[in-house]
């Protein structure tokens, strides 16, 4: 039991983290804007759980201009598909 | 209560997933609109292959260009009458029509599509007519099982039963036009109620 809860990432804890993480982990990338509409959360809050996200280099960003407008993409890293997979995997052994 | 909270996170983590990598506005109806165009199409082109009304030395060409314009006139109303209700679908939904996963998927549908489709004609313009039925399902069903990944998974098997369709016409040259019936028709008409009346729920 104290395996299973180990495995259980705290940086994926907060509901708009792990919202985040799911939808980066099945798309090549996707831009701040698609991100806050999938979501459904404000610019502040998603950027902040964006920042702490790459500071655990689990998400990484490229800015770009589109038009001159900037366009920031996120991406999941290999890290953090890994760790990602990993709490799925832990909440589906905590339920069984 | 702990256990409910995390059933719910899978739940919202499936959802986003599926909602920010596929396409969800397909509708079933869009598929019973595009094989009833291919029925219609299919009338057409059995009045020009069979019908005595026309001279029967009227061969050739002028026949195969008919054929063509029939089936390009098939394709752009069968396109726009699913777009229509897939149109309808998006807005139901509160979804918008063009954004990245519909790009996504317009993209990994037609590249399978459109090299079966050019290679079919230049086929057809050199003679081997017999190849149109076969090579359209086959490539078609090809490019339904690569967009799959994109859009409702049910498309996948809608893909391979035009494969082995298509397959199976090559078997049978000269009747083409039974097997675009079917295959274009009849499975349209077939997957679009099964979506329908299994998505509505």
């Amino acid at each position: 039991m104290k395996d299973l809860l180990n495995d259980l990432n705290k940086a994926f804890e907060n509901k708009v983290r792990l919202g985040i993480m799911a939808a980066l982990v099945v798309n090549e990338y996707l831009d701040f804007n698609s991100l806050k509409e999938l979501l459904g959360v404000t610019d502040g809050n998603l950027a902040s759980h964006l920042k702490s996200l790459e500071k655990s280099e689990f998400v990484s960003v490229r800015k770009e201009f589109l038009n001159r407008k900037p366009n920031t993409k996120y991406a999941a890293t290999e890290e953090g598909r890994i760790a990602f997979s990993k709490h799925i995997k832990a909440i589906e052994n905590l339920l069984k | 209560m702990k256990e409910q909270e995390y059933i719910n996170d899978l739940k919202e983590i499936k959802d986003i997933m599926n909602r920010s990598s596929r396409f969800l506005s397909l509708s079933g109806l869009s598929g019973i609109s595009a094989g009833i165009c291919a029925l219609i199409g299919a009338y057409f082109a059995y009045d020009i292959l069979f019908n005595i009304g026309y001279d029967r030395n009227f061969i050739g060409e002028k026949k195969i260009n008919a054929l063509v314009l029939i089936g390009v006139l098939t394709l752009v109303t069968a396109i726009v009458s699913a777009l229509y209700f897939t149109l309808n679908e998006a807005k139901k939904n509160n979804q918008k029509l063009w954004d990245l996963q519909a790009k996504r998927l317009l993209i990994n549908l037609f590249i399978p599509l459109a090299t079966g489709g050019i290679l079919t004609l230049s086929l057809v313009e050199k003679g081997f007519i017999g190849l149109a039925a076969p090579l359209t399902l086959i490539f078609y069903g090809l490019a339904l099982v690569n967009a799959s990944k994109y859009t409702n998974s049910e498309l996948r098997g809608l893909g391979i039963f035009e494969i082995i369709l298509g397959l199976l016409a090559s078997q049978f040259i000269g009747y083409g036009l039974w097997f675009w019936i079917v295959g274009f028709g009849f499975l349209h008409i077939a997957y679009g109620c099964y979506m329908y009346f299994n998505t509505k729920k």
